[in-house]
């Protein structure tokens, strides 16, 4: 049966503030003086002008001693030496494959920076170089760590273990990196039957868990079998909630995703979208996430 | 047009989504996106209308100016389509880019309104021969997030629906020289009849079914679609093939059936809004483009 909604576009009402323990950010807009106090350093997203500390971009002031920065909620990626991403190749070059990350410059994948199928340790023959888009072609989505940030921002990164890899069948969803919450691990297999992998850069994968982890294959064979109906129930629901969460500005971690997806469980998948559900069920995300730091 | 890239396997798991009824955001094969509409919100134009869905961003504004009629329809005034593809909708529009989808938009309106009787035109007469309305619709894309077409036919039908003319008499003295008399009265104005102004559903055929309301990454998975206008009372007024791909038959006629059924559902829905937003009057509080 055919269903179409349509309504009046409601104006973003302001929600109360969270915080309700004084730990309350100090938020600037650009052009906003942060501090005319001139002993402090000029970071990130700030400017001096007329012995002024001007914000350059909306966020959040953020002081280590005397360093002062503006971390922006709505940022491209920053690399930095560690993180994990997800992202998509755009590109097969000699030795190296360029790969979209939402960073100001593409990223680069080095062909001597990753597995070969089958694990096989040993230097990169031109054969290697040639069989390159057999491996990885453009549009293919990659989870990879970030080994280096070069002195322009562009980061080159590693697929040097079994976790990072080619990505097979599931969905993506784009977010502000600035909303993936720092985390011991990215990669969490979650109680209601999908895994997701949180890339610091604002890409998010959400696919199928698998039972084994195919070791002898290092990666590059797809699992190209239809996923099950109950399975693309759980990723579509998942997806709709961290589309849900990511709209209403709340912090993405393993916890917010999973009573997010708890919280919506009494409304149909396509219905989380509608923005009253939406703000139903992040608002009792919020909830029992500030019941559960007491 | 702004194309995603997705790898073999995103595509499978659409496709296998599409076949199960069950589509990436839990919506089934003939569910829309929600939608979101408003009317009047650019002051300086005689009709205008907001179209989101989903990604997808419309605005269309809807200008009279006195004219000539065509030397073939002496008594009739006539629409003139525009689109403007902004660059801010995606970078590959920037300078001449979006200038070849602009046009083909453009020219599928002029198809869609060519049947007689979508809009009244007889009623944009003003004088016979000499004068008429012309309706310059102008349509700008502000964000293309998939299923173009429809969102654009929506925001279309909204924006007419809005239109409001100026009432203008002819006066004619002894010598036989006419005078054209605006009415003193800004509130005193004709409304077109959009009762059977058709809306265009796009479906697109992925795997073995059809979706209507395709995002961008369900149109990558689509080598053809077909686009059906449609009036509210499921009448089809104009058919077109878009993309490389082919389609057989027998799936045409599968897809002018769900294109129908989906159509009038998607009027009733518009009517609807249009009728509440117009309930409401001077007191809705405008959302516009801050909201």
């Amino acid at each position: 049966m055919a269903a179409v909604a349509m309504r009046l576009p409601v104006a973003r009402k302001a929600v109360a503030p969270s915080g309700s323990r004084g730990d309350e950010k100090h938020l600037v807009a650009p052009g906003d003086t942060i501090t005319t106090d001139t002993g402090y350093m000029r970071g990130h997203g700030t400017y001096v002008d007329e012995e002024k500390l001007i914000a350059s971009v909306a966020g959040a002031v953020e002081r280590v001693n005397k360093l002062v920065c503006v971390k922006a909620l709505k940022t491209r990626y920053n690399g930095e030496v560690g993180d994990i991403v997800v992202g998509r190749i755009t590109e097969v070059q000699q030795k190296r494959w360029k790969v979209e990350t939402n960073s100001r410059l593409d990223s680069v994948l080095l062909l001597s920076s990753m597995n070969l199928p089958g694990g096989e340790l040993r230097r990169r023959s031109a054969e290697d170089e040639l069989a390159m888009r057999d491996y990885l072609q453009e549009g293919d989505l990659i989870s990879a760590e970030v080994q280096s940030v070069f002195s322009d921002g562009a980061v080159s990164l590693h697929t040097r273990s079994l976790k990072y890899g080619k990505l097979g069948q599931g969905v993506l969803v784009q977010v502000s990196p600035s909303l993936v919450k720092r985390q011991k691990t990215h990669f969490h297999d979650l109680p209601c039957g999908a895994s997701v992998i949180l890339g610091n850069n604002g890409f998010i994968w959400i696919y199928p868990t698998t039972e084994q982890k195919d070791e002898e294959a290092g990666g590059f064979t797809t699992n190209l079998e239809p996923v099950p109906l109950s399975d693309r129930e759980v990723i579509s629901r998942l997806r709709n909630c961290i589309v849900a969460l990511a709209t209403q500005k709340l912090m993405l971690f393993d916890t917010s995703i999973l009573y997010c997806y708890e919280a919506s469980l009494s409304h149909q998948i396509k219905d989380i979208l509608k923005p009253e559900v939406m703000e139903e069920i992040v608002l009792e995300t919020r909830q029992r996430l500030l019941d559960l730091e007491g | 047009m702004a194309a995603v890239c997705l790898s073999e396997a995103e595509k499978l798991y659409i496709v296998h989504g599409v076949q199960e009824d069950l589509r990436v955001d839990g919506r089934g094969c003939e569910d829309y996106r929600c939608a979101e509409v408003e009317t009047d919100v650019v002051s300086n134009t005689s009709g205008s209308a907001r179209v989101k869905l989903g990604h997808t961003d419309i605005l269309v504004g809807v200008k009279a100016e006195m004219g000539t009629p065509k030397l073939e329809k002496p008594d009739e005034g006539y629409l003139e389509f525009f689109v403007d593809c902004s660059a801010n909708a995606t970078p590959e529009f920037e300078g001449r880019g979006g200038e070849e989808l602009g046009t083909e938009i453009a020219n599928t309106l002029y198809r869609v309104f060519s049947s007689e009787g979508s809009v009244d035109l007889k009623s944009l007469c003003i004088n016979p021969r000499e004068h008429c309305w012309v309706l310059y619709v102008d349509v700008l894309l502000l964000e293309c997030g998939g299923n173009l077409f429809d969102a654009i036919s929506i925001a279309v039908k909204a924006a007419l629906f809005n239109t409001r003319i100026p009432k203008v008499r002819v006066l004619e003295d002894e010598e036989g020289s006419k005078e054209i008399e605006l009415s003193d009265d800004p509130y005193d104005c004709i409304r077109l009849n959009v009762d059977d102004v058709p809306c265009i559903v796009t479906l697109s055929k992925i795997g073995y079914r059809h979706v209507v309301d395709a995002t961008l990454q369900e149109e990558a998975c689509s080598l053809a679609s077909l686009l059906i206008a449609v009036t509210s009372k499921g009448a089809l007024t104009c058919m077109k093939k878009i993309g490389k791909g082919s389609l057989d038959p027998e799936s045409i006629f599968e897809m002018m059936e769900t294109g129908k059924r989906v159509g009038k559902a998607l009027h009733i829905a518009l009517q609807k809004i249009l009728d509440e937003e117009e309930s409401l009057g001077t007191t809705r509080q405008k959302v516009g483009f801050l909201g």
